[in-house]
């Protein structure tokens, strides 16, 4: 019948019947295996409601579908992965240890699972054909009706699962027939729930009653306390991860998923489907425990209530619902497993050498019986591992310890999909540290305690170590030895595979794909994406390895559509990078990444993005951050020359505000005198009758205000020299004291008019100087004083104190002195003192601040003393 | 007789100034700067001053502000008399409440005539 199926199917794989998102949904149906069947209906009966978070994992799962499968898919189908193992290894770089690592972990997993499907099909077919539970294996294998059960799965996934050689081809068949068994078991399961819920009993109310009777219905119901809470959560966590992890899920989600959009229905009609199935597990249970009591295998109660109540022929409906539910988990199971095993483990390991120099037609032969070799070995394996070990354990136990074997796994496929730093080493260590924690945590007190009756284990942890209790490691105690067993592997593989991703980045070639894989959202970036992949090779070399796999035919066509896609002309000799890719994606499909790699490698100059364009690449990025640092530098300094410019500005701003506060001074004393002329020189012209005496001292005023005037010019135009820098100094060696007399003889007349006197007690001393520019600078001085010294007492006195590399030359006066609020300003420009003793000012105002200017010119320095007890005292202190 | 107070520092323009006045029958009182007139101006109130701007000590501007202050020199006029020539000198000084602003160097016989026609 199946059989039939299959073939119906493959012949029509182009219909509607089957091409459909109905299918899809129930091929997912695979998920129900014997376990569903029979498993959940004994631990509701033992444990209650312990055996929803089986089915709750996956229904809470399917929201997240969506967005998980849709990227794991156009991963998948993009570059052509064929399995979990493909898809694992490719996401760390293809690396080959990866991809077998990832397989044999399947492989451990599913072994069991296998031989649990096994026990089951022998145990219900002791059932049917003796009413006997326990099953009688004393005698051979070949009396045992389980080999021949097994050997019949073996043909029949054999001969289907290895039509082509392309393992990302659909296996429309398969997919037909486990769609079909899927109704089937439902169907089946729901009809003997109904039968015992309807008819053996008079409907659910009758159930709890009498139930609730017998036994404590409150245990069945309710968590027994917030561990129990606690237990539930993982155990759905772990259902939750194995749906995707499961070899055969994923074979039939990803591999033989035909349109992305059947996802829409999927994702709420596979939930409905687990629903459907659990609607009568919680009743049978109930009532098989009210009909039949503790003393026989709950597990197998559908089977036998009809059986109790002589239905012979309901009891052999879920008998065959149970055997398809087998069946089909078999079947996708080892195909699965035999890809990945050849692909993944064998070719890579050991045949690839073989391969490169025989024909298309030897090689897909070969290939295929590997498979096929692969398929029948694992049934083989697990049925040896079911005679051995699996008659002892329940079925509910051993699928869960599959699932905790499977799940280590999930830390690699889920955050490497999100995380772009997670390695291949990481991978590794995550895994395995993962596994071990399993096999000490789960494993060995099964083997121990289950098989050898070794006990002090469980209960006293190994050398009485209570800490290291494999059920209560590290002191907690309160989990279930699965969700415990889980919770440990999970932390261990978790942390590792963080700690061991950041330790170090991986090669180019990892991060590459890493990249790929977590930006796949960006979908258009993954055409024949190369990221950093530099290499070159002869097209012919490439092509000759393709036609050994794909055929010279097929090989013509993909190269044809490659071609055209990229305009490429079709005599190019060398491969570029996209071509290469697209090589190896074509060879994945018949031989796996791993192989797939190795082999276009082997042609290939790949040029590993040596550690020279690494280097050359950090050197480039460390030349931008020296540019950077650079411009950095270079603004800052253009900082500092913008504020220096500000400033510049600022000063030129100030000085020229000074130019014309200088100029508008300049201007008013000029004007100062011309307005005195003009208005003396207009009274006189006019007044005729001016008395004689008034007439001159007016033209006395023209000719003082004259003078006063041609005086300010010249010393305006003399400052103006000094403090530009314009005028020349005449150095010589002169003697200081003569040129000190100089000064005095040229105020001489004055002196002798005030009658006041003049000392000077200054020694010769010789320096080098501008003589006349220094008399000037005396003569002011000496002018001054007169000035301010009275008529008759007035006296002047001039001193000279030398130093060695200076002298000091002081002028001293008796006379009015330097009033305290002028003398901060005296040495400025237009400065004229009101304390004057003659009644009109003479001097320009320019006097002192030419004195300054020169002294200065001269590297010396002049000041005046404050506080001077009477008169006024300036120094002149010039370089020797 | 009218009274007019010149204020300036330059000795021979108040020369000039306090002799044509007088010849043209003024009452002449002088100041050498702001301070001289303000204590000038507590005893006398003169019609007309003549004020220079560019003086040590108080200068024009600030004379003319206090001269404002005190009620009984209401009727008092004054005039500017500067080098300063700029636009914004005589507008400043006008704004203070200056009758005229006249610029040095200035005719006398002007001076004069002005000084009649703002007493007049």
């Amino acid at each position: 019948m199946l059989f039939f199926i299959a073939f119906w199917a493959e012949k029509n794989a182009k219909s509607k019947w089957i091409n459909n998102p109905i299918v899809y949904t129930l091929s997912l149906g695979v998920f129900c295996s014997a376990w569903t069947y029979y498993g959940s209906v004994g631990v509701a009966a033992t444990e209650g409601a312990t055996f929803l978070p089986t089915y709750l994992g996956p229904v809470i799962a399917s929201p997240i579908f969506i967005m998980l499968l849709r990227k794991i898919m156009r991963i998948s189908k993009h570059q052509r992965v064929a399995s979990i193992a493909d898809f694992i290894s490719l996401r760390y770089g293809n690396n080959r240890f990866i991809g077998a690592l990832v397989t044999v972990t399947c492989v451990i997993a599913i072994l069991p699972y296998i031989s649990l499907q096994l026990k089951a099909i022998s145990e219900t077919f002791e059932i049917i054909t003796s009413g006997n539970v326990t099953v009688d294996n004393s005698g051979s294998i070949f009396s045992d009706s389980t080999f021949y059960i097994a050997v019949l799965l073996a043909v029949f996934a054999t001969f289907f699962g290895t039509q082509t050689t392309d393992t990302t081809d659909k296996h429309i068949g398969i997919v037909a027939s486990v769609a079909f068994e899927s109704i089937i078991k439902l169907l089946f399961f729901l009809i003997i729930g109904v039968y015992v819920t309807y008819f053996v009993f008079d409907g659910t109310e009758d159930i709890y009653n009498q139930f609730s009777a017998i036994a404590d219905i409150e245990k069945f119901t309710t968590f027994p306390d917030i561990y129990g809470g606690f237990n539930w959560f993982y155990m759905t966590v772990i259902s939750f991860v194995a749906v995707f992890l499961l070899p055969r899920q994923f074979q039939m989600m990803v591999v033989e998923n035909d349109r992305e959009r059947y996802l829409k229905y999927a994702i709420w009609l596979f939930p409905l489907y687990l629903l459907l199935f659990n609607v009568f597990v919680i009743f049978i249970a109930w009532g098989g425990n009210v009909e039949l009591g503790d003393t026989v295998n709950s597990e197998y109660y559908t089977l036998l209530l009809p059986l109790k109540n002589n239905n012979i022929v309901l009891s052999l409906l879920v008998f065959l619902g149970g055997f398809s539910a087998v069946i089909s988990m078999v079947v996708v199971s080892t195909i699965a497993l035999s890809t990945m095993l050849s692909n993944n483990v064998i070719i890579p390991y050991g045949y690839l050498e073989v391969f490169r120099n025989r024909d298309t037609e030897r090689n897909n032969k070969y290939i295929k019986n590997i498979r096929r070799l692969a398929i029948f070995s694992l049934i083989v394996v697990a049925y040896l591992f079911y005679i051995n070990f699996s008659k002892q354990l329940s079925l509910f136990s051993i699928g869960y310890i599959s699932f905790v074997i499977v799940a280590q796994l999930a830390p690699s496929l889920f955050i490497g999909l999100y995380w772009n730093r997670g390695a291949a080493r990481g991978v590794v260590a995550g895994i395995v540290a993962g596994l071990l924690v399993v096999f000490y945590t789960l494993i060995l007190p099964v083997i121990l305690d289950g098989i050898l009756n070794i006990n002090s284990f469980v209960s006293e942890g190994p050398f009485g170590i209570t800490l290291f209790k494999p059920y209560a490691f590290l002191g907690i105690d309160f989990l279930n030895p699965i969700a415990h067993a889980f919770f440990w592997s999970m932390f261990f593989n978790i942390a590792a595979y963080l700690t061991f991703s950041l330790v170090g980045s991986g090669n180019y070639r990892e991060r590459n794909y890493a990249e790929m894989f977590v930006r796949s959202s960006n979908y258009s970036d993954l055409q024949e994406g190369a990221y950093v992949w530099r290499g070159e090779a002869y097209i012919s070399d490439i092509k000759r390895i393709l036609e050994r796999f794909l055929g010279s035919e097929k090989t013509e066509r993909a190269f044809d559509l490659f071609y055209k896609k990229y305009d490429i002309p079709k005599d190019t000799v060398m491969a570029d990078a996209k071509l290469i890719n697209f090589s190896e994606k074509l060879l994945i499909g018949s031989i796996g990444s791993s192989s797939a790699r190795i082999l276009i490698s082997n042609v290939v100059k790949e040029e590993p993005v040596s550690l020279a364009e690494v280097l050359q690449i950090l050197e480039e990025s460390k030349e931008t951050i020296i540019t950077n640092k650079f411009l950095k530098e270079k603004s800052a300094q253009l900082t500092v020359l913008t504020a220096e410019l500000k400033n510049a500005n600022e000063e030129l701003i100030f000085q020229d505000k000074q130019k014309d506060e200088f100029l508008d001074t300049v201007a008013h004393e000029l004007k100062t005198p011309i307005t005195a002329i003009k208005a003396s020189a207009e009274i006189v012209m006019d007044d005729d009758e001016m008395d004689n005496e008034i007439r001159l001292q007016f033209l006395n005023n023209i000719v003082e205000d004259s003078e006063r005037l041609s005086r300010l010019i010249h010393n305006i135009l003399d400052i103006e020299k000094l403090s530009t820098g314009r005028e020349k100094l005449d150095i010589k060696e002169c003697d200081i004291s003569e040129t000190i007399e100089k000064a005095i003889h040229f105020v001489t007349a004055e002196v002798n008019s005030k009658k006041v006197s003049i000392f000077n007690s200054t020694t010769a001393i010789k320096l080098k100087y501008d003589e006349d520019r220094l008399i000037q600078v005396f003569t002011n001085l000496l002018s001054n004083a007169l000035k301010f010294v009275d008529e008759n007492t007035g006296e002047i006195k001039v001193m000279l104190e030398a130093f060695p590399k200076h002298v000091l030359i002081y002028i001293e006066d008796n006379g009015k002195g330097i009033p305290k609020e002028d003398f901060n300003y005296i040495f400025d420009k237009f400065y004229q003192s009101k304390n004057q003793n003659t009644k009109k000012p003479q001097g320009s105002g320019f006097g002192l601040a030419i004195c300054k200017h020169i002294v200065e010119s001269h590297g010396g320095a002049i000041w005046a003393y404050e506080n001077v007890e009477k008169g006024a005292k300036f120094v002149v202190k010039l370089p020797r | 007789m009218k009274k007019v107070l010149i204020v300036d520092d330059e000795p021979n323009i108040v020369m000039s100034l306090e002799y044509t006045l007088k010849r043209n029958n003024f009452e002449v009182f002088i100041a050498r700067d702001g301070s001289e007139a303000l204590e000038i101006l507590k005893t006398n109130i003169p019609d007309l001053v003549l004020l220079d701007i560019m003086m040590p000590e108080v200068d024009g501007y600030e004379t003319l502000k206090r001269i404002r202050l005190e009620e009984k020199l209401n009727n008092t006029k004054v005039v500017f008399l500067s080098a300063k020539n700029k636009a914004s000198d005589i507008e400043k000084g006008l704004a203070l409440g200056a009758a005229k602003y006249i610029t040095k160097p200035f005719s006398i016989k002007k001076i004069v005539s002005d000084i009649n026609e703002l007493l007049n």
